[in-house]
Parts: C-alpha cells; structure tokens; sequence
C-alpha cells in the first residue's frame, strides 16, 4: 500500500521532491509501525468484523484501532430504550472537556441487522443530529453481531414480535481495543465511567 | 492358516476403524415445526399471561448425530493453529481453554479421542463450527431436537422422562466423562442427554427477560429474578437448569462439562 503510493506520488514529483516525500512517507511509516505493535490478546479487535456505516461506507471494527471508543448496541425499530441509549452516550461525552471529547468516538452497532439498512441509520443519524466526525452508527450481518455483543458482554434476544430484548451496556475500549469500563446506567452520565473515560483520554494523550 | 486369516480380519477391522475415525461427522437432517419451548419468543408485554404462549416455529434442519470430540477438536487445532490452547487469543478462550489435554497439539492420557471434548469456549466451539461449514444450534433447534426420547418426539411430558435426565444431573462430575456412542433418540440423535452440557449459538441471549425499558429495578437488566418468572414449563427442571447454566457464562468461559455440536441451515429455509 506505501509502496504503491509512493511510486503514484513519485510519478509527478521531481526527484528531490520525491526523495524528501519519500523519507516522510518512510517517517509515517515507521511511526505507524511503533504505535501499532502487537495486538494485545483480549483486545475486542481480535475479532474480523466488517460494519457498514449510516453512509453505507464500509471499515472494519480493527480500523478504529489507535483512538479510545466509546461503544453501544442499540436498534433503530425499538420505541423504549434505544432514543435513551443515544441520550446517554450523547450525556456521557458532553460531561467532557471539548478538547477531551474530540479524542473520543462513538460507535453503536446494531442488534438488528435485517431492518437497519444504511439508509434507517441515516434516518436515525440525521434525526438525532449526531456530530458526524466522530459518531458512528453501523450495522454488520447477524452471525458478527452475535460475536460482537459476546466480547463485549452484551446479551440480547429476539423475539417473534420483532422487538429485541437487551441488556444495556456501554463499553469504553482504550485505543488498542481493551475494554477498560462499562457501564449500565441509563438517563445519566455514570460519574465513574466518566472518570474511567477521562484516565483513558488522558493516558492517549501523554503518548499519542 | 488361521493365524493368517485372523491376521487378514484384524488388518481389516483396523481398516475400518480408520475409515470411521476419519470420516465426515454425520449429520442428521430434523423436520422442524411448532415447538412449545420452556423460552417463549414473545414478550410479557405482548402475550395475555393467562394463555399458553405461542409456539415457536423452527425451520427444518441439519444437526450433529454426537457432540464433537477431542479427537476432532484436535483435528480442528493442528489445521487452525490460531485455536491451539498457547496460542489462542484471551479475549476467544480463558486460561483453562483445552487445560485437560497433556498439551497444546496433544491429547494424551486424560483426554480419550471419543469422549466429547470440553473446556472450550463459545468462541472456539463457533469457530469450529464454521471450519466445517456449520454453526452451533440456536437454543430452540436445541431444546427440540433434546426433547425426543427413542420413540417419540415430544417426550417432556413424562415424568420417567424426567427422571431419567435429572437422574444424569445427580451423578457427581468427578467421575471421567464417557464416550460418544449413546442411544440415539427417535431422530437418530445421540447423546443430548447424559454426557455434556452443550453451548449454543445464542447462549448469551438466554434468560434476558425483561427489557431494560424496565428502569425501576437495575438488577432486572440482569437474568435471574426477573427471567425466571418468564420462563414456561417450570416442572422440566432438566432444561432450566440448562438454560440457567448457559446463560450464567460468558463466550470465553470453559468448564470440564461443557462442549458442543455444530448444526446447519437447509439451503433456503429460514433459521
């Protein structure tokens, strides 16, 4: 991938230019390298999850590596709980610093993968007016959702009506995808979460 | 001239037990229908209390004749050495992961080829199930394949029935666990009762029974209270005491108990 960039980079670039873009390209990689490093053992991004987000643009879980997440289960047809998930996430992050919250994402999975298209993701995005730089709503086929709620502790069950009985959670994963906290609160920022969320932050910041 | 013949037998007999060691697990195709599971498929909210609820309806499938072993979960490690016990990530499978076998490519003394393995995560139980183009079994194509006896299909209601099952329960699990090879039921099913407890594919969605609507009570996010009021059929100790099992385990948990058989979709019919 660096190789092809830098002989696409290289094809316009003079020589000199090339070789100084070139040395930054190898900077950027090496940097990349060192901050990567072995994937620790219970890190939820062990798991090959490809999600698909409410722009129906497509990653995988593993990509959001390298930030803390602040992440969620939720699912759009749900008239009860899932509007107060979004509330509580949304309450959570705004008890921080707005310089902490930029170093924070938020990913909701859904439970509900027959009915959340991309398109019911947007609705609901749009909807509740989510910060689109940092928020993430995606959607991924059922057998990854049931691994994902697994590593993640979440249970959840179907039922015939079509609603899906849940348990609430939200998990904080430090940049390397451990989970770190969690908490099931409803309705109100969880003062230790929040503590936990701010440690997190301020541990990535020291050693970006 | 015996000797010679008895040799040829012996040759042949080892031949064959090759062959059946190495063959393809066998899997038993299950007609499916209306089921009246101990786990309703609707919600409190949306049933009248006072009425039976609903059958579930369970698409015909396919389902592993015997729980997997571990001379096939061996197999399964030496080809997906990612799943080997020293190397298995922590978030898949905890520190007792496979901790019966002598090591991490080998069954040795404790660990016979035809006991049903155990001591394997959710987790490692999927992945297998893939590795053989299968998935574990929802709780449902479980509970209903498990509710036959040799003759009939539906056979929960007899108390000998009971009995015999809550009887298996009571043998204490210090004792080495048996082989595969047990009657099989009326399905041609063997041994979903009397060996292993056995994971499911939606283990972690048993027993959630009140929605977390529900906010005067935190502890009802969680299973027991709340779920077990939920639950129909409370006489069928037999398979509460399964769910009650499966739904107190996260998917990287093992215990000596536990293992798992794989079950497969029919193309074109809905789970």
């Amino acid at each position: 991938m660096t190789t092809m960039l830098r002989s696409m980079l290289l094809v316009h670039a003079r020589p000199r230019i090339a070789r100084v873009f070139a040395l930054l390209l190898a900077l950027v990689g090496a940097t990349a390298c060192a901050q990567a490093g072995e994937l620790p053992g219970d890190s939820v991004y062990r798991l090959d999850i490809p999600l698909v987000d409410q722009n129906g643009t497509g990653s995988h879980l593993a990509d959001r590596r390298g930030r803390p997440q602040l992440i969620s289960m939720f699912y759009t047809s749900c008239q009860y709980v899932c509007p107060l998930i979004i509330d509580t996430l949304r309450t959570t992050e705004r008890s921080l610093d707005p310089a902490e919250r930029q170093n924070l994402d938020v990913l909701v999975v859904s439970f509900d993968p027959e009915r959340d298209t991309p398109v019911q993701l947007k609705n609901v995005f749009d909807k509740r007016k989510l910060d689109a730089g940092r928020w993430t709503l995606a959607r991924t086929e059922a057998p990854n959702v049931r691994k994902f709620a697994a590593a993640l502790d979440i249970r959840y069950r179907a039922l015939a009506d079509g609603e899906i009985n849940h348990a609430t959670a939200l998990v904080l994963l430090d940049r390397d995808g451990r989970i770190v906290a969690r908490s099931s609160t409803l309705g109100s920022a969880d003062p230790d979460f929040v503590a936990a969320i701010r440690t997190t932050l301020a541990a990535h910041a020291r050693s970006p | 001239m015996t000797i010679a013949r008895t040799f040829g037998c012996l040759v042949a007999m080892a031949c064959i037990a090759i062959a059946t060691n190495a063959r393809a697990a066998d899997y038993i195709s299950l007609p499916g229908g209306d089921f009246a599971s101990v786990l309703p498929a609707v919600s409190d909210d949306a049933q009248d209390r006072t009425l039976a609820p609903p059958p579930v309806t369970i698409a015909s499938f396919l389902l592993r004749e015997e729980p997997v072993t571990n001379a096939e979960f061996l197999a399964f490690v030496r080809a997906h050495p990612d799943w080997r016990r020293d190397r298995v990530a922590g978030l898949f499978a905890e520190a007792r992961y496979l901790s019966h076998w002598q090591s991490a490519n080998a069954l040795g003394t404790d660990a016979r080829e035809s006991q049903p393995v155990t001591h394997v995560s959710w987790f490692a139980a999927q992945a297998f199930c893939e590795s053989e183009g299968a998935r574990l079994p929802s709780w449902y194509e479980w509970e209903y394949a498990a509710a036959a006896d040799e003759t009939r299909t539906d056979a929960r209601a007899d108390p000998a029935w009971r009995d015999r099952i809550l009887g298996w329960y009571a043998t204490p699990s210090n004792a080495p666990l048996a082989e595969i090879g047990g009657a099989a039921n009326v399905y041609g099913v063997r041994d979903l009762h009397g060996l292993v407890w056995e994971w499911v594919d939606d283990a972690g969605a048993l027993l959630v029974a009140s929605d977390s609507r529900d906010q005067n009570d935190p502890d009802k996010l969680a299973f027991c209270g709340a779920g077990a009021l939920e639950l129909k059929d409370r006489d069928n100790y037999a398979v509460l005491m399964r769910i009650a099992l499966l739904s107190s385990l996260k998917a990287a948990d093992t215990t000596a108990n536990l293992g798992f058989r794989c079950a497969k979709s029919i193309e074109g019919k809905r789970r």
